[in-house]
């Protein structure tokens, strides 16, 4: 307990880096994946290879490649030094970004056709149609995995201490060395981590609620807002993201 | 890395003297790959099978949360200093206590916590009417389970099991955090002895590459071949 009293500032630093990177990835991967998928639907075959070109690449290396290739290989190449934080979120978010296009791709092909049909019907122009009748049919469809991603995301921010960065993890193991207490420190740092996801799972759970009560869809079970607390939760979606 | 700000030129002859080592780093990495891919779809199915025990089950279900939503490299740092691996390198049983056996160890169980998702639901995919059927033979669980559940449970998942080996093989770069021999850690170190990261880190990547989209092509035919879930 005392240990605890002692530490926990220290590990509060550091879950608030854990947080900023996990927020400024989010914010840029969401972007990304936004752009990218909506260019993956286009006609333009050119716009179409760019996109698959980034998602593959992306997806098929790591993050903490990317980190590296970012705070190593780009000052031998350019001569700048990269900030190490920016480093940090632009790998992430780069690497997330990839898998939310393929999210994002793939929701919007899912909207049925008619709607699509009734747009071109009603003389609505491209961007009429995206804004007001596919992407938020879509969105809808997106939550979920968006949930799923967002965890992976603050998962991969414990990969920043390679890079001197204090994040949560980075604190842990300094706590650990400074105490020896290696039980102690790290049972700390899992217990954020693991408080932080579930934040996240059941903030994800209020946007999926809200998203399908503007389709008109209310939830199966109706319930108030302690039916979002219940399992399963994270990992369900089989098959999709990592 | 230079700081006199000039950008540096590919440097060709070096590439091809650190390729040998890379490889044997790319050799590393998919070994890891394979035995921790093994744990996982082994661990996993024990788990969705004992999942469904009552009293049991929720507990499991807690700590496979719990591993899922908390960072990898942690987890393999922490069981790292835990064991008495960094200090003595006691010889367990047949199999000595290293870091390679900690890393595919803990990214096995790691894994073992998505591949239990995976199999679970496979398993409630399963019609209620073929355990009706089983039942009404009065198979032994045992045979219940092993003839009739699971063959047509994992037949549906085989596309999503697939796609975890790929996600395992990216993620084995964590294992740098313990030091294993792997290809980022190899590219690091020959890296840094050089002073050229540049090619050691973009060499990595590209062989990252080399393997993954290959690999997410044949999982793409595997998911046309069987039935998604």
């Amino acid at each position: 307990m005392e240990f605890l009293q002692a530490q926990l500032p220290r590990y509060l630093d550091g879950a608030w880096i854990t947080l900023q990177l996990t927020f400024g990835g989010a914010v840029l991967a969401f972007v990304l994946a936004m752009v990218f998928g909506i260019m993956g639907t286009v006609r333009s075959w050119l716009l179409r290879a760019i996109t698959t070109v980034y998602v593959e690449v992306f997806r098929g290396i790591a993050a903490l490649v990317v980190m590296f290739w970012f705070v190593f290989a780009v000052p031998d190449m350019t001569g700048f030094e990269l900030e190490p934080m920016f480093a940090a979120i632009l790998a992430l978010g780069l690497n997330v970004g990839a898998y939310g296009a393929e999210v994002v791709r793939a929701a919007l092909n899912a909207v049925p056709r008619a709607q699509v049909e009734a747009t071109v019907a009603l003389n609505l122009s491209w961007f009429q149609r995206m804004r007001l009748v596919v992407v938020p049919q879509a969105w809808a469809q997106m939550l979920p995995t968006f949930g799923n991603l967002i965890i992976e995301l603050m998962k991969a921010t414990a990969v920043v201490y390679m890079v001197g960065i204090l994040d949560l993890t980075a604190v842990a193991r300094e706590v650990r060395s400074g105490t020896g207490e290696t039980l102690a420190a790290f049972a700390i740092a899992f217990v954020i981590y693991y408080l932080i996801a579930q934040v996240l799972i059941f903030g994800m759970r209020l946007l999926e609620r809200r998203a399908n009560q503007k389709l008109g869809r209310t939830p199966p079970s109706g319930g108030g807002i302690m039916s979002l607390l219940r399992p399963p939760s994270v990992g369900t979606q089989v098959g999709v993201a990592k | 890395m230079n700081n006199d700000s000039t950008p540096m030129i590919w440097d060709f002859a070096f590439t091809f003297e650190v390729m040998p080592s890379l490889l044997q780093g790319l050799l590393v990495t998919i070994q890891l790959t394979l035995i921790g891919y093994s744990i996982a779809l082994t661990l996993g199915l024990l788990i969705a099978v004992v999942r469904r025990v009552p009293y049991v089950g929720p507990v499991v279900h807690f700590v496979m949360e719990f591993i899922r939503t908390t960072p990898l490299i942690i987890q393999l740092v922490f069981v790292f200093f835990l064991l008495p691996a960094s200090y003595a390198l006691p010889v367990f049983g047949p199999v000595p206590i290293t870091a390679f056996t900690v890393g595919v160890v803990v990214l096995g169980i790691h894994y073992a916590a998505y591949t239990a998702e995976v199999y679970r639901s496979g398993i409630e995919g399963v019609a209620k009417g073929q355990w009706e059927a089983a039942r009404a033979l009065s198979l032994p669980t045992t045979r219940t389970w092993g003839a009739v559940v699971l063959p047509q449970a994992i037949r549906k998942v085989i596309p999503a099991l697939g796609n975890y080996l790929i996600s395992m093989f990216k993620d084995t770069p964590l294992l740098f955090a313990i030091g294993v021999a792997e290809l980022l850690t190899r590219a690091q170190r020959v890296g840094s002895e050089s002073f050229r990261m540049m090619e050691a880190i973009t060499l990595v990547g590209l062989l990252f590459l080399l393997v993954s989209i290959p690999s997410a092509i044949v999982i793409r035919r595997l998911e046309k071949r069987y039935a998604a879930v």
